[in-house]
């Protein structure tokens, strides 16, 4: 069973999800950063490899971003140090980046190396629906990866259905239209959206992402959806001091 | 073969909607209206009527004699740079704030990169009386300078887009993420024939006026709709769109569109796209940009902040790779020779842009008795400054 499915199998609630960039702060900190959010209570990871382009993200992820490929991150690099990966990290690992550095780099080649390295699925945000269904869905399924749809406020019914039935492990829902980085804010009518999509009894599980930066708002994250997303907060924790004790720090919030 | 764009939003192998899902709603509404709107009656006499008496159309189609002994052919300029706000985008926007209105959107935002199309939406919001945000490039608000001015005094806000290379990529990258924030009540007013299907097909169509009024002209002038060349620079490419249009699939008629060279081609200074871009997606369709091998986005370079962009719309790709139309470049010395020659031979002075589409009639061989026409796009008053340094008046 992919790694995806059993997390959410076994812990059915307050699953928390950590997104952050390969190769930030320091260009060899992707495993060490993986590793340590194990350690310090993470249920699951997400792996951001930077696109010099990042039209869905605020400017916190974009700076990462650019720090990362400025210091020499690509793809062949990322894979090259994810063979560590599974040394020490049990948890599942989702890759996260836009379309264009895996058309570059292979579609089939890079699901395989995710496949090679122990990477459970992807979140690629402007990799449209049609097309996954048309030209990497086959790819994506031989090689057992997850693929993760996003789902806004804005999404039809009939777009949510349909985007359940492609997916395999969970989707991801946005508190609002945005781009990463700004406050979770469950105003009336983002409750109503949580409970009209919990309300769906959609196959996949539910994690709410995007702006979730204190307990406080992984909690209400949790009453809508079997977890939270955090990434921009996280991210702008690592910049300086010492990586794991920063790590534990931020965690410890979360994990009281 | 089939040049213009199909059912699934492709023209061949480029195209699509390579957007994340925040985008959606946005896209698919455009994608399900645009035709409807545009083909209404009352849509076509309002955008017609604006473009007559509002923007000056038809834009004159102006046998230039001197240029033409030259070059010992008949070279034909059709002066978009007449039209009010001094360059081609204008089509666009009076075409898009219309379709903005029909869908009851209330907020308007755009891109610019030599602030010409910031120009031209934000004189469209000042007269339907929309809100306005433009998005520029750090460098670009710098050599552009005149056109800041124009847009604040038209009532814009102006935003200074700072990530990245700080020209057009950087600020269409900014206008994308504003749309993705404020979803419902805005528009997202896309200057040139790149981004999500349908925008490469709508601003197709709203720039398709200038082949339609060529070929006309052409028929009073010479007696034959069917010209031997036409010209036109691109960047993103609406105003080479524009102008191959209703030429198109008239496979007599040889299509040259012509991309900024900078410093040359093999300098690592270049926006010259087919010749140093590969096949992948950027800002939402799959084309050819410049990019790594890792493929992120390369910084290009041009002396005109319209053509300093790292790719081309889908449908030029499309008649790149199909041969249908020639992709040549000119570099920046090259291009600001042939703006000099220009004004000094015809008295009009071009923007840098389309000072390009000019240059390569240096390099073009004639027999005598072509017809040729080139879009001049622009005109120069925004490029002073650099003509100014470059020439050292
Ligand atoms: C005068 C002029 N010509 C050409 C361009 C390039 O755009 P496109 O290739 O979309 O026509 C611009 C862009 O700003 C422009 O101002």
């Amino acid at each position: 069973m992919n790694r995806i499915t059993k997390v959410f199998k076994e812990k059915k609630n307050n699953i928390l999800s950590i997104y952050y960039t390969a190769g930030y702060p320091g260009l060899g900190d992707t495993i060490a950063i993986a590793a340590a959010l194990e350690k310090a209570g993470a249920d699951m990871l997400e792996i951001g490899f930077p696109y010099s382009d990042p039209v869905a993200d605020g400017p916190v992820i974009q700076a990462s971003s650019k720090q990362s490929l400025d210091q020499g991150m690509d793809l062949n690099l990322l894979f090259e140090q994810l063979k560590e990966l599974r040394k020490t990290v049990t948890i599942p690992v989702l890759l996260m980046g836009y379309v264009n550095p895996v058309l570059q780099y292979g579609v089939e080649r890079f699901c395989k190396a995710c496949a090679e390295v122990g990477v459970d699925g992807c979140i690629v945000p402007d990799l449209p629906m049609v097309e996954y269904e048309e030209f990497y869905k086959d790819t994506f399924l031989k090689y057992g990866l997850s693929n993760i749809f996003l789902v806004t406020p804005e999404t039809s019914v009939e777009r949510i259905h349909k985007i359940d039935s492609l997916s395999n492990g969970f989707i991801y829902l946005l508190s609002s239209s945005a781009t990463t980085g700004q406050n979770l804010q469950v105003s009336d009518t983002t409750a109503a959206y949580f409970s009209r999509i919990a309300a769906m009894e959609l196959n996949n599980p539910t994690m709410i992402g995007f702006g979730i930066s204190s307990k406080e708002t992984f909690d209400k994250a949790c009453n809508y959806a079997n977890g939270g997303i955090i990434g921009t907060a996280f991210v702008k924790s690592l910049p300086s001091g010492n990586l794991e004790e920063n790590i534990e720090t931020f965690m410890a919030k979360f994990r009281a | 073969m089939n040049y213009f764009v199909n059912e699934k939003g492709y023209y061949g192998d480029f195209g699509g909607a390579y957007i994340p899902e925040m985008l959606y709603p946005n896209v698919e509404e455009l994608r399900q209206n645009y035709l409807k709107i545009i083909g209404d009656a009352d849509f076509q006499k309002e955008f017609h009527h604006l473009l007559k008496d509002y923007v000056g159309r038809p834009s004159p189609l102006y046998l230039a004699e001197r240029l033409s002994k030259r070059y010992n052919a008949n070279i034909f300029l059709k002066r978009e740079d007449l039209n009010h706000t001094g360059a081609h985008k204008i089509n666009n926007t009076i075409g898009q704030i219309l379709l903005a209105e029909k869908l009851g959107k209330k907020r308007i935002i755009a891109e610019t990169g030599a602030g010409q199309h910031g120009v031209a939406t934000a004189t469209v919001c000042a007269l339907r009386g929309l809100e306005c945000v433009v998005y520029m490039g750090e460098i670009d608000i710098q050599r552009q300078a005149p056109n800041v001015a124009r847009m604040k005094m038209l009532g814009a806000k102006v935003v200074s887009a700072v990530s990245g290379s700080k020209t057009l990529k950087d600020a269409t990258n900014e206008a994308m993420r504003d749309w993705i924030n404020n979803p419902v009540d805005t528009h997202y007013i896309i200057g040139s024939v790149v981004g999500p299907h349908p925008y490469p097909d709508m601003v197709s169509i709203f720039q398709s006026i200038i082949s339609e009024e060529t070929k006309k002209q052409l028929i009073e002038q010479t007696g034959n709709d069917q010209p031997d060349y036409v010209l036109a620079c691109v960047g993103g490419g609406s105003n080479a769109m524009g102008m191959f249009y209703h030429f198109i699939n008239d496979e007599n008629v040889k299509l040259i569109a012509v991309e900024a060279g900078g410093k040359g081609v093999d300098t690592g200074f270049s926006a010259a796209t087919t010749f140093l871009g590969k096949e992948g997606v950027l800002h939402g369709s799959r084309s050819i940009l410049m990019q790594t091998a890792d493929g992120q986005v390369v910084e290009p370079h041009s002396v005109s902040a319209g053509l300093d962009y790292p790719g081309i719309g889908p449908q030029h790709a499309h008649l790149f790779k199909t041969t249908r139309a020639e992709y040549v470049s000119i570099t920046d010395d090259e291009a600001l020779d042939a703006g000099l020659l220009c004004t000094q031979m015809e008295g009009i002075i071009p923007a840098i842009e389309s000072a390009h589409a000019l240059a390569y009639l240096e390099k073009m061989k004639f027999t005598g008795g072509e017809n040729v026409v080139v879009c001049l796009s622009g005109r120069g008053d925004k490029d002073m400054d650099t003509y100014m340094k470059h020439f050292g008046f």
